[in-house]
């Protein structure tokens, strides 16, 4: 369902879906992003909830940059995201950084330049319990090792295509 | 005998989470029940007497904290739940949201109806998206059923809970920048005073608990204060969610009765964590989260609960516990935490912001081999400075790991001053080091 950019009146949906209201602002600017192919929210989409939901474009902007989940720049289709937090560097999540880095051969902050994967650090999603962790969209996948990253890649690929 | 305890986590897992009728046929909905029969003082003086200590990580005594907003004037009141679960290590609040939600809700009605409060918000971490989802269903099922919502049970209090989403930032887990986030502001703390139970949500009384101490309060009111404190020790009562990570062989969540167990049960009892795998040796374990304290094996006699712990220098907090074998470098460990609370500070107040980098930087010379004694004094200047003069928990409880290290493991500094750490030359040699 993701597309490139989000017309105005698919934003001003989001919004009701959500409960339309301030409450749920971080709500509405979660889904629009995951509609967002580029998983990103765009200025023009910003502006449409600012205006609905009266609430200053520079506010809203700083909220977009305050929380982790948001982003105001293009990225990938998927997003990979690691866990570093310390439960997960015992389980040897820096190991499993540096194999994606080179299986993607991107840094941690990039997108590759075909537009499938960014990499990036993300907290603790409570899944200690089976680190290390990544996360791609809503899914958590723990007790990685190399060839279950491979795998991983490769199912990703395959269904984008 | 078990030392575990099924109380919280006893409908976990054989009920549908979002479903009333399996709920009450588990018990359900009776405290609630119980509780709009009461005198809302006698409601609060049964959490006063439970000895129910804040779940969230502060161990807050609950009762005060009601006590405290019973007596503050002011209408509407609100009713917060924060369940933005974002201390490493910690994924106990999951599992009560994930299998036993009416549970929570149960606990935040029965805090609406000793409040006369109407609408209660419980504050969801983002990543926990799936999980929002399954709340919301518990949600509309309860108000189908006429246990939330208008007149509940045809009784003229009504009472709704809202699920407000957060979007990935730790500091919301504070519960002022918790409040900021619900009311569409960035999540950065408040000044206080004023606190929370005089000016909270939209400037208006509030209560704000963690999830685990909802899911307490029908149980309080089933079996009354006395009984629920009886389960742990005089002065801490009831029972703990510990979520056991790292480097142990059986990794989970399990509900201890506080005080019923030792550290060393927690990591090596098959019960619980089983021991370390690989045959490798403990080296030490961290508290609470990574704003606590970092324990050592002479310390594993000690029995978990908040007064042992704190005699010596430990803290229950979040109730994590993440095992750490011999391998693992203080240093590097440190640096991670550190890390951690760079990535996390709001960049509100100088001595977090600024403190925290700094402190990065010193153990970086550390873990180089360029510091020198001078570093030291550095270091617990450092700590002192933040502890004392950052705005909120967040920067006040940064230091708390190195502060236990410095005092315990003041050797291994040492030792990287002279260039000969045992444990990360060795790992060094197999390139472990600097993945980043």
């Amino acid at each position: 369902m993701a597309t490139e950019t989000l017309s105005r009146e698919r934003v001003l949906e989001i919004i009701e879906e959500c409960g339309g209201d301030k409450e749920h602002l971080l709500s509405i600017l979660i889904e629009i992003q995951r509609e967002c192919r580029r998983n990103y929210i765009n200025e023009a989409s910003a502006r449409v909830v600012a205006e609905k939901l009266d609430i200053p474009l520079v506010q809203l902007y700083d909220i977009l940059t305050f929380y982790a989940m948001l982003e105001t720049k293009p990225r990938g289709r998927y997003i990979i995201e690691v866990c570093n937090n310390a439960p997960c560097y015992i389980s040897k999540s820096h190991v499993m950084a540096k194999f994606l880095r080179k299986e993607l051969g991107i840094n941690f902050g990039e997108t590759t330049p075909d537009g499938m994967f960014s990499l990036q650090y993300m907290p603790c999603v409570g899944a200690c319990n089976i680190g290390p962790v990544i996360k791609i969209g809503d899914k958590v996948y723990g007790n990685l090792n190399e060839e279950r990253i491979r795998k991983i890649l490769k199912e990703l690929r395959e269904n984008a295509q | 005998m078990a030392k575990t305890i099924q109380l919280l986590t006893a409908r976990c897992g054989k009920i549908r989470p979002d479903s009333v009728a399996d709920y009450i046929a588990h018990d359900g909905f009776s405290a609630l029940k119980k509780a709009m029969n009461m005198d809302p003082m006698q409601i609060i003086n049964e959490v006063i007497d439970a000895k129910l200590l804040g779940r969230g990580g502060a161990s807050y005594p609950a009762g005060k904290k009601w006590k405290q907003l019973y007596e503050i004037e002011g209408d509407p009141k609100y009713i917060v739940c924060n369940a933005d679960e974002g201390e490493p290590g910690t994924f106990k609040d999951m599992v009560l949201l994930e299998k036993d939600p009416l549970s929570i809700i149960e606990g935040m009605a029965i805090a609406g109806y000793v409040f006369n409060s109407h609408d209660g918000y419980i504050y969801i971490r983002g990543e926990y998206r799936e999980i929002q989802k399954l709340f919301q269903a518990a949600i509309d099922n309860a108000v189908k059923a006429n246990y939330l919502g208008d007149n509940i049970m045809g009784s003229n209090f009504s009472f709704h809970v809202h699920i407000v989403s957060g979007a990935g930032a730790y500091i919301c887990g504070e519960n002022s920048g918790l409040l900021n986030s619900i009311e569409a502001k960035t999540g950065r703390p408040r000044v206080k005073p004023p606190h929370l139970a005089e000016v909270g949500l939209y400037s208006k009384p509030t209560l704000v608990n963690n999830v685990e101490s909802f899911a307490s309060v029908p149980q309080i009111v089933n079996m009354g204060g006395k009984a629920f404190q009886e389960l742990g020790v005089e002065d801490s009562g009831g029972t703990k969610l510990i979520c056991l990570s790292g480097n142990v062989k059986r990794r989970g969540t399990f509900e201890i009765p506080i005080g019923g167990v030792t550290l060393r049960d927690i990591i090596f009892d098959p019960e619980f964590g089983g021991g370390i795998p690989d045959g490798k040796e403990l080296k030490c374990y961290h508290l609470g989260g990574q704003s606590g304290p970092i324990g050592f094996p002479e310390q594993l006699d000690t029995r978990y609960d908040h007064t042992s712990l704190k005699k010596v220098g430990l803290s229950i907090g979040s109730g994590a516990v993440v095992v750490l074998d011999d391998t693992i470098c203080m240093i590097d460990y440190l640096k991670k935490v550190s890390e951690f609370f760079i990535h996390e500070s709001c960049g509100k107040c100088v001595p977090c912001r600024e403190g925290n980098r700094q402190m990065y930087m010193i153990l970086h010379k550390f873990a180089t081999g360029l510091a020198t004694e001078k570093d030291f004094e550095r270091l617990e200047r450092l700590s002192f400075t933040m502890s004392t003069a950052s705005s909120c928990g967040l920067g006040q409880s940064a230091c708390t790991a190195l502060d236990s290290c410095l005092l315990h493991r003041r050797e291994e500094f040492e030792a990287h001053i002279n260039g000969i750490c045992p444990v990360c030359l060795n790992s060094r040699k197999y390139g472990d080091q600097y993945a980043y």
